[in-house]
């Protein structure tokens, strides 16, 4: 019967060509809007090192003041100090360990009339490409020696070294940054995670930088944080840069690889130890208040998605509401038409439930092909929304759909027709037999 | 076969009630012809719909081969209207999108055949009413005859033992009306029981036995048939 049913569902759709289309367009529509935002959302959502969700730690001391927390109830602050990152780096109690911060350098591309420009850096150490599964391209990261050398090696992002380099591998070539020379130890392939969960505080949906170099070395050449900096406590009036170093002001980003729960569980010690150890020196004044988040958990933490998402996506959702009802409305009228053909079959021997299975049938066609058309109006609207942000890289690599979506803008649009069919079919199914036939 | 007791069916609008049947009693044996004829708006469709399951009847009791319908579910109820009752109606009721063939498998589909038993029946039953050459045509294609005769065809298709033919020839002019009557009285021969509705007394003649209804009722003095034969000439 479900064969015979589908040629019905072709027969009545072509006989109806202008409300069939009309019920596609209201819930292709629909689920485009629904789609679109929900695609942002999932790409704003996901988690690019879910691999290593278990293994990585973004590191939280509270070294905030007694009488106001960081985050009210008693939130930790999301970055550490100079103070702490390099006694926690030192310590090396991690399997891996990487302290890091956003910064800038002044390329000076080789030849005469290319012209130095600014671009952004990030100052990290050696274990931030392994720990973070960094691809590359040419070359590796560099050592943890030169972390400790304070050694002029930086590693490029692919689109840097294609147009320094135009994309050869130049790995051991010289690049001058700020006046200083630099060795390449290797350059990324696409390196491109979203959100950018190694650094939420500093726009998560920021492309990553395109030039990473040793963090030690960024310190000693008082390298500027272009990043956030939050201090509870003022610096010391012409200490200058020894004095912010010196600081309780949070503007590093520190993250820690542990292998298995007993490993994390060390660290966690380890953590509460050091903080009870500076509390001696009078640093800490507040309860012990240490964590350790995975990359899920810290951009949760952090509402990375923002709460506009989710009322956007409402709103989608209550459009997808309208779009059905309309549809509801359609189907009423498409019943009315073929109440003759109702009535007829329920006289030839139809009985409800495969009058049901009918136009359950014809419904979930529709369904079919307002998914379908769905799937391009997500499309075009994910176009929209990255030429309305356009000026934003971020969306560029924001707005991208992949299966498990269209397989959901499906699926939703089917569930969608069925919801609006209920309805109507329940109607239809109700008719009695003879009251259409009664011509005569 | 056929044994109605009392019927009565009632239509309830806002502002009007109808009695439509009030006290219809009727038995129908098995084999049989009947006719029924009547003033318009006596109630004859009204008894023919119930009669076919395709309607409620308000109160009385009807049984259909010995069963009490009120007992009988949807399920049940399609069932019975699917493979017992053949229906014919005055409008013809095929369904334009569809094919001859595929008019006069709509019935065969909710019986559950399997394909090769359908198209038997199909090709069996269209042979039957002269269409053969015609399987393949919308229904729009054919002539008000041939379209009734379509019908005919899927009410037999199913082998019933019970047709309902409501005014089957009330679109037809008297020469096809002649040759659907002809049809009708070949399958009752071969012994379907036919109920027919009609009001052209010439043509109830035709059947064995003549029902007359009026006000909803099974009238006893219905008019002689000797007076149809003179009114059909
Ligand atoms: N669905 C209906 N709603 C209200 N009244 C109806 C309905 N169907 C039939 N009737 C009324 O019931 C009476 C009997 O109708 P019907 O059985 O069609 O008569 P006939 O077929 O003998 O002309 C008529 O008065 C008609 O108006
Ligand atoms: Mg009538």
């Amino acid at each position: 019967m479900f064969r015979y049913y589908l040629k019905l569902g072709t027969l009545s759709i072509r006989a109806n060509p202008m409300l069939s289309a009309l019920m596609v367009a209201a819930i292709a529509v629909g689920i485009g809007a629904c789609m679109t935002i929900f695609t942002v959302r999932h790409v704003m959502s996901g988690n690019p090192i879910e691999s290593k969700n278990d293994q990585l730690y973004h590191v939280q001391v509270d070294n905030w003041n007694p009488d106001d927390p960081y985050e009210e109830p008693d939130g930790a602050p999301v970055q550490v100090t100079y103070l702490d990152a390099k006694a926690l780096f030192d310590a090396g109690r991690a399997f891996r360990q990487t302290t890091s911060f956003k910064t800038s350098r002044v390329v000076q591309p080789d030849g005469d009339d290319a012209r130095p420009y600014q671009e952004d850096a990030r100052a990290t150490t050696a274990d931030f490409f392994p720990m973070f599964d960094v691809p590359f391209l040419y070359g590796a990261g560099w050592d943890r020696a030169s972390d400790e050398t304070q050694d002029h090696v930086v590693v490029l992002s692919r689109e840097l070294n294609e147009k320094l380099f135009g994309g050869e591998d130049s790995v051991g070539r010289t690049l001058m940054l700020n006046d200083e020379a630099y060795r390449v130890s290797g350059v990324l392939d696409t390196w491109n995670p979203v959100p950018k969960y190694y650094d939420v505080n500093n726009n998560p949906f920021e492309a990553p930088a395109r030039l990473f170099l040793p963090f030690s070395l960024a310190i000693a050449g008082s390298f500027d944080n272009n990043g956030n900096t939050s201090c509870w406590k003022p610096v010391e009036e012409g200490s200058g840069r020894e004095g912010f170093l010196a600081s309780e002001c949070i503007w590093i980003q520190m993250w820690v690889e542990l292998q298995n729960a007993s490993a994390r569980q060390d660290y966690m010690n380890f953590l509460n130890a050091y903080v009870e150890e500076q509390k001696l020196l009078g640093r800490f004044p507040r309860p012990l208040n240490n964590h350790l988040r995975t990359p899920s958990e810290w951009m949760k933490y952090n509402e990375v998605v923002d709460e506009d998402v989710d009322v956007l996506l409402g709103l989608a959702i209550l459009f997808l509401v309208v779009c059905l009802l309309n549809t509801i409305g359609l189907l009423l009228a498409k019943a009315m038409r073929r109440a003759k053909d109702t009535s007829l079959r329920r006289a030839l021997g139809a009985s409800r439930a495969e009058l049901f299975k009918q136009h359950v049938i014809e419904a979930g066609m529709i369904g079919v092909a307002g998914g379908a058309l769905g799937v391009v109006m997500t499309w075009f609207g994910l176009r929209g929304i990255e030429s309305i942000f356009i000026e934003y890289e971020f969306m560029q690599h924001l707005v991208r759909m992949d299966w498990s979506m269209v397989t959901l803008a499906v699926v939703l649009a089917i569930v969608s027709a069925l919801g609006a069919a209920l309805y109507p079919t329940w109607r239809t199914c109700n008719i009695t037999p003879a009251s259409y036939l009664r011509l005569q | 076969m056929l044994n109605m007791k009392n019927v009565s069916k009632v239509y309830r609008t806002d502002t009007v009630e109808t009695h439509a049947l009030r006290e219809f009693s009727l038995i129908v044996e098995e084999g049989e012809f009947v006719s029924v004829t009547g003033p318009s708006g006596s109630g004859k469709t009204t008894f023919l719909n119930i009669a076919g399951l395709l309607e409620d009847l308000t109160d009385g009791a009807y049984e259909l081969d010995g069963r009490d319908i009120s007992k009988l579910n949807d399920k049940e109820r399609s069932r019975v209207r699917n493979e017992k009752i053949g229906f014919i109606f005055q409008s013809f009721n095929l369904i334009p999108e569809l094919n001859i063939f595929d008019n006069v498998d709509v019935p065969l589909r909710y019986r559950g055949f399997n394909a090769d038993e359908r198209k038997r029946r199909i090709e069996q039953s269209i042979e039957m009413v002269g269409l053969g050459s015609r399987m393949q045509h919308l229904p729009a294609q054919l002539s008000g005859g041939q379209q009734q005769r379509v019908a005919i065809a899927r009410a037999l298709a199913g082998e019933p033992r019970f047709l309902l033919a409501d005014e089957p020839t009330g679109n037809l002019d008297s020469q096809m009306a002649d040759s659907v009557l002809d049809l009708l009285a070949e399958i009752n021969a071969a012994g379907t029981t036919i109920i027919m509705v009609t009001h052209e007394l010439g043509l109830a003649d035709r059947a064995r036995r003549n029902i007359f209804v009026r006000d909803g009722q099974v009238s006893d003095n219905a008019p002689e048939l000797h007076l149809a034969s003179m009114a059909a000439g």
